[in-house]
């Protein structure tokens, strides 16, 4: 060999013991479902099966919301919150041991690769708990008056883009703030959520507190339409965000709301240029794209595009895409066949619509769903790719002038998830950070996360905030 | 015997005072069934006048200073002050309330106001915060205005809940379209006098009378519409509200109390901004 | 100088043309680095990157209690690393002090090392505190006594206080001495240079000047070859042959010490330059304690057992 291409370096799959079949999470126990029936999930980069889940009907879901019931009468809401904080630290620390156990499990159920479960994904979901701990018994500081109330039940519906993270940023605020919880995981992502199940048995979690329901986007509809539910908190996408806000409005339940984006990129021409062109790949590649702030509008001064351009073509031809399991894998699976269905629907209505199709030279593998790397250029406010959520590794180039065209171009979008600016200059930094209506703004970084910083969006993007105090407010009742 | 000068109520669109476009009155009488007035039975056309004017008034007023703010809203309540006894002389008649209590509502409703407008340049340090993340960031989020809110304002007692409702909206650099109550909308156009008086920019508050069902229907399917303050809905027009404003996820929000830091946070949204620091 | 970027040598063209590099973001710098930090590099990768790690090794010795002994035994190390094994290559130079450069030479001449330059650290090193005719002399001595490599330190004080147009004459003056008969790789002491921005400034000055390669320390001066100072260099010189079509060399000397850390420093030669730079004439580490490491470690894959030290020799 004469140049230096680094051999597979696999995690093992051996590391966690994947069960051939699991059962419903509902009262601190595994059931059965109601009717039998099951639906399986695989790894999306070899679409082998992993294992078959139970499929929960009304019926199951009924149980579910009562054991939640149930737990907060009885116990949970009774429970002084340091105590409750005691447990959510207990659940940190046991998702921190298994911590390698979460992440290859991860990587094989949704596709992302190692580096990413075992760097981000998992040590995030764990310091959520361990954020979230502390604040259980200072509720009183929350800004929500002096004696702020938990909802009750709260119904919390999760995506798969990232499962084990985003029942993190659901479960540990309910519970802190002395809610429970009926959880349901996405459709072909179920396994890290059924683990997590098992860490609540570990931690000694009162039967009933945290409660699973595997299925699809009807178990999800009998979840919020339940009678016994007073909180829904819902990430997914902004179409079924729009049908939940729709089906509570004639109901007393509140909700939360962490939906779609179309994140804007702009780096003026003063920018680290090498760490703008870390940035947009970090922006749009992170997790194949699959993120709701991912920056998929690139907004680039018109001055430096040739040169940002070459650069970042250059930088995207290093990626690696392949096995997600390989700790050098830097790009992995995308999750299902409906959504690789989707980024190539949109993506070829790019090549249709006039835009110029870029990828690097990458071989993909055979079996799993896979989409290379790939950048527009040429693109125009109304294209579908410049204003549609594509959810996948396809980013839009736009140019801009001057600041003012800039902030205009981001902000001419029905969403307000995320922002990026790139600039060495702090004044027009925190100029168009104030400008930008988006919820969550990265000056000269990207896809930045932490349990203490409030994340969520404007417009239609959502409602509310998770993370931080302000994520709080989502789970209490104000006392004024 | 002199003759008084009845007053013509009219809209309030962008710092005017038209007539509605439809042409179209209607007739409220006072408690004991008297003709009172023939305010204007606002049209679909003059909500969306009004959503262009709110929306085209929200970048100045949203990014005038909070001081500034401060002091206009303030101006309002030197005005307010100067019409208690027209605002008295309305609640007695719409309300059937006696002058002393009546009086006490108008006291009332400008303390209130006065205590929004010293909320101006306060809310942010409240509402905001810096975050300790972990890295090499410097992290903080700070409560920014929706946008365009509506405002449905309840009934009884009228004056001191439009100004429950409206100076927290405007307090925190959202603009406002206030749609009055159908049978007592006499407080919200005098208020608009006093608003069209003093420094308050025109568009950043509009006001409306005509028929709540309409109107209900109309803002809520508006898509410029940021955010809704339904406190004066009835139970089903807010589910009416609630689901129309769905379609672009309307902040729709009631209250229950007159003064809270919550009425003005929930018509806020909340800016969370990274920077990296290192040298 | 390379005439195609600057004006004339003026100070005030130096400043100018400096002053359109792009600014570095010292955390995105550092995450870009860390992120290159965890590639697992295994098996066969891993055999070649050992191999290609010990043809890069500036084996150096700069102490002031250096003898002709040490300097001798350094050399045949260098020739032969590892005795026992012949396919062990040879390391890319061996680097001392101006007096003992004769020695070295001698050494490696008799030693089966008349392949292996030796590289004189001069021009007042470490702290290039001296008069420009000191410096010439300096120079002028290691090239006559046999050095085909000259590691010459920057005048910091002068970049610092942004006597930009002083350090340039000074590297200029050096490479004219230099000529086709000595390769000049410019220390920057980065570490005195505390930021990114100004190692990228540096490098860039160090370029224009007429360097060969750009080396980041003296190794007197802590810290030394950090990942984010030798990720910004490697930049520099990526970006410099896309403007110029010149390939510039890159060394990191000082710290690194174990084959990991060798092998980090390659991955980011490949990922950042590109693989065309994975070769000794485009990048060397400077190091002493490196090479017994990258022995014991090809020991260890060659074996499937970890290696005791006691099987590597000292010097």
């Amino acid at each position: 060999m004469n140049t230096f291409e680094y051999a597979p370096a696999p995690e093992s799959a051996a590391l966690v013991d994947i069960k051939s079949q699991y059962g419903l999470f509902i009262n601190g126990k595994f059931v059965a479902p109601k009717a039998g029936k099951t639906f399986t999930t695989i790894n999306p980069a070899n679409e082998e099966v992993l294992a078959k889940i139970a499929y929960a009907e009304l019926a199951d879901v009924n149980l579910a919301v009562t054991a939640a019931r149930n737990a907060f009468t009885k116990t949970w809401s009774k429970m002084p919150g340091a105590e409750r904080g005691k447990y959510l630290f207990r659940i940190a620390r046991i998702l921190q041991e298994r911590s390698r156990e979460f992440a290859v499990l991860e990587t094989l159920d949704n596709g992302k690769p190692i580096r990413e479960t075992r760097d981000t994904d998992i040590p995030l979901a764990a310091a959520h708990f361990f954020y979230h701990a502390g604040w259980a018994d200072k509720l009183s500081y929350a800004g929500q008056g002096d004696n702020p109330k938990p909802y009750g039940v709260a119904a919390q519906i999760i995506p798969w883009n990232f499962p084990m993270l985003m029942l993190a940023w659901k479960i540990a605020p309910a519970l802190a703030t002395g809610n429970t919880v009926v959880l349901k995981p996405a459709e072909t992502t179920p396994l890290t959520a059924l683990l997590f199940a098992e860490v609540c048995q570990q931690a000694g979690l009162p039967a009933g507190v945290v409660n699973i329901v595997t299925g699809d986007g009807a178990t999800g509809s009998h979840l919020v339409n339940h009678p016994g539910v007073d909180k829904v908190a819902f990430t997914g996408s902004t179409g079924v965000g729009k049908a939940i806000a729709k089906a509570i409005a004639g109901t007393k339940k509140s909700a939360t709301l962490e939906l779609g984006g179309k994140g804007a990129n702009i780096v003026y021409d003063d920018a680290p240029i090498d760490e703008a062109v870390e940035g947009i790949v970090s922006g749009i590649f992170f997790n194949q794209g699959q993120v709701c702030c991912a920056g998929s509008r690139l907004l680039v001064q018109e001055n430096i595009e040739d040169e940002l351009l070459e650069k970042l073509k250059k930088r995207i031809s290093l990626i690696r895409v392949g096995n997600p399991m390989d700790k050098n894998t830097d790009l992995g699976a995308i999750n299902s066949s409906a959504q690789l269905a989707r980024i190539k629907e949109l993506a070829d209505s790019g090549d249709i619509e006039g835009a110029q199709r870029w990828s690097p030279n990458c071989v993909l593998p055979s079996s799993g769903f896979w989409y290379p790397p790939t950048i527009f250029t040429g693109v125009s406010q109304s294209h579908r790719i410049a204003r549609e959520e594509i959810f996948g590794p396809v980013l839009s180039v736009l140019t801009f002038r001057t600041p003012g065209e800039a902030i205009e171009k981001a902000n001419n979008s029905p969403y307000g998830l995320s922002a990026g600016i790139w600039s060495d200059k702090g004044s027009r930094i925190l100029w168009t950070a104030k400008k930008l209506r988006a919820g969550v703004i990265w000056a000269n970084t990207f896809n930045k996360f932490d349990p203490a910083s409030p994340f969520g969006g404007y417009k239609e993007s959502g409602w509310g905030r998770e993370g931080g105090r302000h994520g709080l407010a989502g789970y209490l009742k104000g006392d004024n | 015997m002199r003759i008084d000068v009845m007053k013509t109520y009219k809209l309030f669109i962008n710092g005017n005072f038209p007539r509605s476009e439809s042409g179209r009155v209607y007739e409220i009488l006072d408690s004991k069934g008297k003709f009172l007035a023939n305010p204007c039975n606002g049209s679909r056309k003059d909500l969306r006048e009004s959503v262009v004017a709110a929306r085209n008034a929200h970048n100045g007023w949203s990014s005038a200073t909070a001081f500034n703010r401060g002091q206009v809203l303030y101006r309002v309540a030197e005005i307010m002050q100067g019409r208690i006894d027209q605002f008295v002389a309305e609640i007695v008649a719409q309300e059937g309330a006696t002058p002393a209590s009546a009086k006490i509502q108008v006291q009332s409703a400008i303390d209130t106001w006065v205590w929004y407008a010293g909320w101006c340049d306060k809310i942010d340090s409240i509402s905001g915060s810096t975050n300790p993340v972990s890295g090499p960031f410097y992290n903080f989020s700070i409560p920014e205005s929706l946008g365009v809110v509506a405002i449905f304002a309840d009934s009884k007692p009228s004056l001191l809940n439009l100004v429950s409702a409206l100076a927290p909206v405007i307090a925190t650099g959202n603009t406002a379209i206030l749609i009055a109550s159908e049978k007592q909308p006499l407080c919200a156009i005098t208020l608009a006098e006093c608003l069209a008086t003093s420094d308050v920019p025109a568009g950043v508050v509009n006001v409306l009378t005509g028929s709540i069902d309409q109107f209900v229907t109309w803002v809520g399917s508006h898509m410029e519409i940021d955010g809704v303050d339904a406190t004066g809905l009835s139970k089903k027009d807010l589910v009416e509200i609630k689901e129309l404003g769905s379609e672009n996820l309307k902040r729709v929000h009631s209250f229950n109390e007159a003064k809270s830091t919550k009425r003005m946070a929930s018509f806020m949204e909340t800016k969370t901004v990274w920077h990296t620091v290192g040298i | 100088m390379n005439s195609t970027l600057l004006a004339d040598k003026s100070e005030a063209s130096l400043k100018r043309f400096l002053s359109t590099l792009s600014p570095v973001d010292q955390v995105g710098a550092t995450s870009r680095v860390e992120a290159l930090a965890t590639r697992s590099i295994k098996t066969s990768s891993k055999n070649w990157a050992i191999d290609l790690a010990i043809r890069m090794v500036d084996l150096t010795t700069l102490e002031g209690a250096d003898t002709p002994e040490k300097v001798r035994a350094l050399c045949a190390k260098g020739v032969y690393p590892d005795p026992t094994d012949l396919t062990v290559p040879s390391v890319g130079a061996i680097c001392v002090y101006n007096d003992m450069v004769k020695i070295a030479r001698t050494a490696l001449d008799a030693g089966g090392g008349k392949d292996i330059p030796v590289a004189a650290v001069a021009t007042a090193f470490p702290s290039g505190r001296a008069s420009i005719e000191v410096k010439i002399q300096d120079t002028k001595d290691a090239i006559a006594n046999g050095a085909s490599e000259i590691d010459m330190v920057i005048d910091r004080g002068a970049f610092l206080s942004g006597k930009l147009g002083l350090v340039f004459e000074q590297i200029e003056i050096i490479k004219g001495l230099c000529g086709d008969n000595a390769h000049l790789k410019v220390i920057l002491e980065t570490g005195e240079l505390v930021t990114l921005d100004n190692v990228r400034r540096a490098s860039y000055l160090a370029m224009l000047a007429g360097a060969d390669f750009i080396k980041t320390s003296t190794g007197k001066v802590a810290p030394a070859a950090t990942a984010p100072v030798v990720y910004v260099m490697l930049e520099a010189v990526r970006d410099f042959y896309k403007m110029t079509g010149t390939k510039i060399g890159v060394k990191p000397a000082g710290g690194i010490r174990t084959t990991k850390d060798a092998i980090k420093q390659l991955v980011l030669v490949n990922e950042v330059a590109g693989p065309e730079w994975l070769d000794p004439s485009l990048f060397r580490i400077g190091a002493s304690a490196l090479l017994n490491d990258l022995l014991m470690q090809r020991m260890k894959m060659r074996d499937g057992h970890y290696a005791s030290p006691n099987y590597v020799t000292l010097d």
